[in-house]
């Protein structure tokens, strides 16, 4: 299955807008797209889409998450996600 | 036509159509099941349905706000469809669970993993909650909770209003607040005089009114006419005109012969402090601090405090700011100070007495006050809340001193604080009239409940007379300590006519109604304010104080006040 690791650019971490904007990226990425800190099993990934998941999830400013998907588009669908989350979304 | 009388308790006389707030969502029973004949299948494709209109409507009103409003829309509408919650309540729902059930679980267990979370999480716990009972409401086919969205200004009828529901008032589409429940103190009569918006609360039958009656509002008067005839019109009409004399204040309280009453501004904030500053207030007469404070799991840091109190302060560079220390508990209730669990909050542990049973938070706050007042050029006084006695009023003071503030003071809202103000005011600078709280201890009278509405006003007698002896009281200390007022009793010009008469120092009030008051106070002398003083004092009830007093006041109806 094709991942990703992504660094959190944003201040805030992936909470309150980012997290909100990412969610919807997601969402309409065509593919299911899961996240999940660096290092935790992949059978414990939450849904990328979901903002609640990314909210528990926790991840800070710097922290290293893993996406990963499947199917057609999986890889493009990724790379765009990657670019969001390395980018200062509070500074926009 | 159709008249209902409540209690006026902010003025103003208005014509518009009626929009109810919806009652709010009930909780579906414990164990609700599916319908007979409802597949679980067809279960969870109408919860969809009804989370994807949610998100639909929620992104819709996203798209017409700004700032702020928008991103927590946003988020908010994300949370209607979010997968986290909608396939935790489907699991549910193929248990067997009625959709509205199942939807209810699935937002009580997400909200909670939020709040543990603490911090920002635990802040959007609420959002999930809200989120909720907008798809049970949409699942039961009835009007979401909230107020409603209308294109068109309305008149907002509800049984009363929450401190919640003020954050989603656009002062812009609400012509007026009418409730049904209430009483003069209550947050629908506090929120109506800071935006300015003629109010009536305790008007029994208008929650029968149906969505689009045209209904006439007075304010002042306290009643609301169903569909008004021309006269009805003719006097919104006047006091559209007279509105815009009142909107000015010169920035001098004084009576007719010259004895200066300083008007001051009551504020929560920063933002509050510039636009009173703009309205002409001559300082601030109450800071509720505790607006720093709320919607806070944890204690502010002293620098986060700091912060705050200066964005106030540096708005009355030079004026007399007066900053009341945390007041919660009772309806304010903060998750760090107070118990919740307490059997009768409004005398339980709340104002001063926090520091009894959470020591520190209060030194914290006046190294804080003082550390802003380093910063800046007001004036700053420091007051206690809930004061009870000369001996507390002490400590108060050697607090205050031993973080570096000069004029420490109290607030009398206790009567014992009243009946006792001589020696109180030996230990401390100077005392202010809390009349929300006064009255409602005075009266043994809960402030947020209807049916005591009438008991409920600061021109109860016995108020006044409590209001009197804590100027008594600074005379027999005999160094001229002041007593101001900072309840919503100053906001209402012909009380303050009396106040004055009794010997109030300062009045303070929401800024809204400094112009208001100052017109009325500029019509009488000191001896025609002390006469109605007198005449207040002798009335027989509530009613017939104020009635008496308004009859010597003409200038009261000729402004519509």
């Amino acid at each position: 299955m094709p991942e990703r690791t992504a660094t959190i650019a944003s201040r805030s971490g992936l909470h309150a807008r980012p997290a909100a904007l990412f969610a919807e990226a997601a969402g309409n990425a065509g593919v299911e797209v899961t996240i999940s800190m660096q290092g935790e099993p992949a059978d414990e990934a939450l849904d990328a889409a979901s903002i609640l998941s990314l909210m528990t999830l926790g991840a800070a400013k710097g922290d290293v998450v893993v996406l990963r998907a499947d199917g057609d588009g999986a890889d493009q669908a990724l790379d765009a996600l990657v670019t969001l989350l390395e980018t200062d979304l509070d500074a926009e | 036509m159709q008249n209902f009388p409540g209690v006026g308790v902010s003025p103003g006389r208005i014509i518009g159509n009626v929009r109810q707030m919806p009652k709010p969502i009930s909780e579906p029973p414990a164990g609700e099941q599916l319908s007979a004949g409802v597949t679980p299948e067809d279960a969870t494709a109408a919860l969809k349905a009804a989370s994807q209109a949610v998100h639909d409507e929620l992104k819709g009103r996203a798209a017409h706000a700004t700032g702020d409003g928008k991103a927590v829309l946003e988020a908010t509408a994300l949370m209607a469809k979010d997968t986290m919650l909608i396939k935790g309540a489907a699991k549910l729902v193929a248990r067997g669970l009625s959709t509205e059930r199942a939807i209810w679980e699935s937002g009580s267990s997400v909200s909670e993993m939020l709040h543990n979370l603490g911090g920002y999480m635990a802040e959007r716990a609420t959002d999930v909650l809200d989120v909720r009972a907008r798809i049970v409401a949409e699942l039961r086919g009835v009007a979401a909770p909230g107020i409603p969205s209308s294109s068109t200004p309305f008149v907002l009828v509800a049984e009363d209003l929450a401190p919640a529901d003020t954050a989603t008032l656009d002062p812009n589409k609400v012509l007026a607040l009418v409730t049904a429940g209430g009483g003069p103190q209550s947050h629908t009569a506090i929120i109506a005089r800071s935006l300015g918006l003629p109010a009536v609360v305790a008007a029994v039958g208008v929650d029968e009114l149906p969505d689009g009656t045209e209904v006439y509002v007075d304010g002042a008067a306290g009643t609301i006419t169903s569909d008004p005839d021309d006269s009805l019109r003719a006097a919104a009409d006047a006091w559209a005109a007279t509105a815009s004399l009142l909107a000015e204040f010169s920035g001098t309280g004084t009576t007719a012969d010259g004895h200066l009453v300083p008007l001051l501004a009551n504020v929560g904030g920063g933002k509050d402090a510039v636009a009173a500053a703009k309205l002409g207030a001559q300082g601030v007469g109450l800071f509720r601090t505790e607006f720093c404070f709320l919607e806070r799991d944890s204690e502010p840091t002293v620098e986060e405090q700091a912060a705050a109190y200066k964005s106030v302060f540096d708005a009355f560079p030079g004026k007399k700011v007066v900053l009341r220390t945390l007041d919660a508990g009772a309806d304010k209730p903060l998750p760090f100070l107070t118990d919740s669990t307490e059997p009768n909050p409004a005398l339980g542990v709340r104002g001063y007495r926090t520091d009894f049973t959470t020591p520190g938070v209060l030194d914290r706050q006046l190294e804080a006050i003082a550390l802003a007042e380093k910063q800046s050029e007001a004036d700053v006084w420091v007051m206690a809340p809930m004061i009870s006695t000369a001996e507390e009023a002490a400590r108060f003071a050697s607090m205050c001193a031993d973080a570096g503030i000069k004029t420490p003071g109290v607030m009398v809202e206790v009567p014992s604080a009243a009946l006792t103000a001589e020696a109180i005011l030996r230990e401390v600078g100077f005392a202010s009239l809390g009349t929300n709280d006064l009255t409602q201890y005075a009266m043994a009278a809960d402030r947020q409940l209807g049916p005591l509405a009438a008991l409920n006003t600061p021109w109860q007698p016995a108020v006044l007379r409590l209001v009197g002896l804590t100027v008594e009281g600074s005379r027999a200390e005999g160094h001229n300590k002041p007593v101001g007022v900072c309840g919503e009793a100053a906001a209402d010009p012909a009380l303050a006519v009396v106040l004055t008469g009794l010997g109030v120092t300062t009045l303070s009030m929401t800024a809204r109604s400094l112009a208001a008051v100052a017109a009325v106070l500029k019509t009488v002398t000191l001896a025609e304010a002390q006469q109605l003083a007198k005449l207040a004092l002798s009335a027989p009830s509530a009613t017939e104080a104020r009635a008496w007093v308004r009859e010597k006041l003409p200038v009261l109806n000729e402004l519509g006040l």
